[in-house]
């Protein structure tokens, strides 16, 4: 696997460090892969944007910084408007729908979105919100093997909520690969391959 | 010989309190007819009488010539840097909670330099006894102009007469949540030697403060005399208030001075709150600092 | 001797530098920490602060880096390992007492989280600029340990050897993170105590009467007793004697002087650890630290794919600076590179190291953020010309 360059972006309060982190944490810990992730401190953490970075690789990671995305992860219109741009063409942009109105990409970007604050809240809390979209994460990049992100997800989410996180994460995750499914099914309709994000 | 001369003359050989003191380091450095080696003389009477083991008793000083003290005496001593032997005293003490730490040092190190280490070592309740030597002046560096310089007197950064307002140590040491505040001047040796044991005796922050002569440069720039005439003055001009109320015991160039012993209370140390509240926090997953624990 | 279980977080984790040196401190039993916030350093007395009670220690935040620089002192006199944790505006108002670490032979680690100065200058961005702060700060002559560590492992790893250097050579060693190091996030794999070494302190086996707080038995090292054990010792920041005495003479200073600074010295070989990445064949060698090194590893990896004889050289300890094996390395290689988060400090050791036998090209970035590895590369293949 090469080198994948990720960013989260969002509110406080919204738990975009956590979601990072946890993306971060199942590739490290669990999938013995290298991770870094570089949080948004200084200028651009002002106010109440939020933002963090993650790379991932099968090998040692030097300059630790991300530069162009592979995928950008985002759940507030700012950060979608501050951070779309530095989508690689063909990278991915995941969305939440009810907070981002995606407009220009760059070319190639696959875009999906997901009610996920809707989600969040029909599962009985709101505040679930980044662990629906760590799950969307997994389920459409199938970057992380399932079980790495669980295991991530259990140890970091407060204890006493590991049921509650555990299903919004599955949520987000069956989410995410019934969409991929069904492009790939469109597209093969359509006579298209589908990128794939084979790692 | 007059009692004035009588209390000067301290630190000498076959004195009964040689014991506490670093007999190879006798000559000591301070001029004739300084205040600082009377003091010393009551801190080893006190010492002597308050029946600690002096393996466990730590001395802890500044820099300044009050800052010696700590080199003369025979117990674990610290001369550490200028305003900050306070904070040393605080890991010192941390560190090791079975000592009897003890803070020596002068008014211009304790109140210029380090007034904000005082300030919150005394909020916290740091378990020290601090002994400030008030000559209103910095001794060390030549008679420059000390934050307890009285207003009116004169001295080498002042050289027309101070004209800025010095501070009222007890009231600062009560303000700040001091449990035991007295002041004496040497005249006062036995009345020293009393609010020292008790102070070594106290647990959590006591402060002493000792108006002492510094005949060599206070006085000889202002025409006070010398250590004796400076003494006689501390014995006709100072009133015993036990109790006073801090705020009124401020101290003018020659004037009155109130002496006595000003406050005396409990409150709980900054190491017994922490395991307090550790306790409480912890139940018995948590494991009392600095106090011995039987294995079980 | 093996880590005292009771701080070893065993494990893998995913934590930042700032908290894996925390651990490293905590496993190396440091049992004493007094500190005064401040960014990018506050995450490690935070941990510090919510670890200790029941590992059993202490920590006081203190009413500034002054007191803190030397209540730390106190508590090795008290017997504790210790630690303050600061940046660069702290790190200058400690300076006074880096100096009384020094003359009093106090063991003792700073930990500076570096970030982008003078002054408040950027407080949440990364810079390697107190690299001569540290080295010549304090008033007088001294000789101080510094290590800079290039990941969250590192920082757990280095910060053991930091307070064990600390103990074997009773000096102040610097931990010389920065913004990045400390901030970022990587896996730091913690193994059990009994894999861990730490250097316990030397305590003298000689009895009150016979001991002398600065007596060196034949090694450079004294060996130390704490306060409350009977040995009445003194200690003075003034120049003093065997005794601990203070002894005022161009006589005493000397020799005390002397023996300050060739612990370190005549130590050199012992403190040598330099990484170094295809050096043997190198015409082309970058010099680098901390975060820098991991951006010159991009740049040297991307410049060896295209053939070009370059190596890499890094710096873990970088006082007391390497001088020796940069003049060694000089025998071969034609260039050096020295790129770092300032504009241009250790460079001039790499200088003197090297006296003219090479050309020494400094690489200078005011900070805020790490080199690209563009422009270290672009460096190279301007010097493989
Ligand atoms: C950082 C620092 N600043 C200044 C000095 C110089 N200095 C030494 S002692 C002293 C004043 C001492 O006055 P005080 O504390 O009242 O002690 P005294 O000599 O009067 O007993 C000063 C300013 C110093 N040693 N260190
Ligand atoms: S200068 Fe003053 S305070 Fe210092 S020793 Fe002499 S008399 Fe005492
Ligand atoms: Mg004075």
């Amino acid at each position: 696997m090469s080198k994948i360059d990720i960013r989260v972006g969002g509110l406080g309060g919204q738990g975009v460090i956590l979601c990072a982190s946890i993306i971060g944490k199942a590739a490290a810990i669990h999938d013995n892969k290298h991770a870094t992730l570089i949080q948004s401190f200084g200028p651009e953490a002002r106010g109440s944007a939020c933002s963090a970075q993650v790379m991932i690789d099968d090998h040692p990671i030097g300059y630790p910084y991300v530069k162009s995305l592979d995928v950008l992860v985002v759940m507030s219109r700012d950060a979608y408007k501050q951070f779309v741009t530095q989508l690689k063409p063909g990278g991915i942009l995941l969305y939440e729908e009810e907070l981002v109105t995606p407009g220009a990409m760059p070319p190639g970007v696959s875009a999906y979105a997901i009610p996920a604050t809707r989600f969040a809240e029909q599962l009985g809390r709101r505040l679930v919100l980044n662990i629906v979209m760590v799950g969307f994460f997994a389920g459409v990049t199938g970057l992380l093997s399932e079980q790495a992100v669980e295991k991530a997800v259990l140890s970091s989410v407060p204890k006493g909520t590991e049921d509650l996180n555990l299903r919004a994460y599955r949520k987000g995750f069956e989410y995410g690969r019934e969409q991929v499914e069904s492009r790939r099914l469109e597209s093969a309709a359509n006579g298209q391959t589908q990128q794939s994000f084979a790692i | 010989m007059s009692t004035e001369q009588a209390v000067l003359d301290g630190l000498e050989i076959d004195n009964p309190v040689m014991p506490y003191l670093r007999k190879d380091r006798i000559p000591h450095i301070w001029c004739p007819g300084c205040g600082i080696g009377t003091t010393v003389n009551c801190f080893a009477r006190a010492l002597g009488e308050s029946g600690l083991d002096l393996d466990k008793v730590a001395v802890v000083s500044g820099i300044g010539c009050t800052g010696r003290v700590a080199g003369y005496m025979n117990l674990d001593s610290f001369h550490t840097t200028h305003g900050r032997p306070i904070p040393f005293a605080t890991g010192l003490k941390l560190a090791n909670p079975e000592l009897k730490v003890v803070v020596y040092s002068g008014d211009g190190d304790l109140f210029a330099i380090g007034g904000n280490h005082f300030f919150h070592a005394a909020r916290r309740n740091m378990d020290l006894m601090v002994v400030c030597i008030n000559n209103h002046t910095y001794g060390m560096t030549g008679g420059q102009l000390a934050p307890t310089t009285p207003m009116g007197a004169t001295q080498t950064t002042m050289p027309y007469g101070n004209f800025e307002q010095p501070f009222n140590l007890p009231f600062i040491a009560d303000a700040c949540g001091a449990v035991y505040v007295a002041r004496w001047t040497v005249y006062h040796v036995k009345q020293i030697t009393r609010a020292m044991k008790e102070g070594l005796s106290k647990r959590g922050f006591a402060f002493i403060e000792i108006i002492s002569p510094c005949p060599t440069l206070y006085s000889r720039r202002n025409r006070l005399g010398d250590g004796v005439d400076m003494v006689k003055y501390y014995k006709e001009k100072s009133v015993i208030k036990n109790g006073a109320n801090t705020k009124e015991v401020d101290l003018s160039f020659q004037g009155e001075i109130t002496v006595g012993k000003f406050v005396d209370r409990e409150r709980t140390t900054w190491l017994d709150g922490m395991n307090d509240h550790f306790s409480k926090v912890f139940g018995s997953k948590f494991k009392k600092y600095g106090v011995h624990h039987v294995e079980d | 001797m093996k880590a005292d279980p009771s701080g070893v977080l065993v494990g893998t984790h995913f934590i930042d530098g700032d908290h894996a040196a925390c651990e490293g401190a905590l496993a190396a039993g440091c049992r004493f920490v007094a500190g005064y916030p401040i960014t990018p350093s506050t995450e490690v007395v935070e941990r510090f602060a919510a670890r200790i009670p029941l590992v059993g220690g202490v920590f006081i935040q203190l009413e500034d880096e002054i007191a803190s620089s030397i209540a730390i002192q106190g508590a090795v006199w008290g017997g504790k390992k210790v630690m303050t944790v600061t940046s660069g505006p702290g790190l200058s108002l400690m300076m006074e007492h880096i100096g009384l670490a020094a003359i009093t032979e106090c063991p003792c680690v700073f930990v500076d989280v570096q970030r982008g100065g003078p002054s408040t200058g950027l407080p949440t961005l990364p810079a390697q600029a107190d690299m001569m702060q540290v080295k010549w700060g304090s008033h007088g002559d001294y000789e101080p340990i510094a290590l800079s560590p290039n990941s969250p492992q590192e920082c757990f790893d280095l910060m053991i050897k930091a307070f064990n250097l600390a103990e074997m050579y009773r000096v102040p060693v610097f931990f010389m993170m920065d913004e990045v190091v400390g901030h970022m996030t990587e896996r730091v794999v913690i193994p059990p105590a009994d894999q861990i070494e730490v250097v316990e302190r030397r305590w003298t086996a000689k009895k009150p009467a016979e001991y002398r707080p600065y007596e060196t038995n034949g090694n450079m090292v004294p060996d130390m007793v704490k306060a409350g054990d009977g040995y009445r010792i003194h200690i003075t920041g003034l120049t003093h004697d065997e005794r601990g005495y203070p002894s005022m003479t161009p006589a005493t200073q000397d020799k005390l002087v002397r023996r300050l600074l060739n612990k370190i010295r005549l130590n050199a070989d012992k403190l040598l650890d330099v990484r170094e990445e295809h050096t043997e064949d190198a015409d082309v060698t970058v010099i680098s630290f901390g975060i820098t090194s991991r951006v010159a590893t991009a740049a040297v990896d991307d410049a060896r794919a295209q053939g070009l004889k370059v190596g890499h050289a890094r710096l873990v300890i970088t006082w007391p600076f390497p001088a020796a094996r940069i003049a060694a390395l000089a025998e071969r290689t034609k260039v050096f590179l020295v790129p770092e988060l300032n504009m241009g400090q250790m460079v001039q050791e790499v200088e003197r190291a090297v006296a003219g036998r090479a050309k020494v090209v400094s690489i200078p970035h005011a900070g805020g953020t790490v080199h690209e590895p563009e422009t270290i590369l672009a460096k190279i293949m301007e010097a493989a010309r």
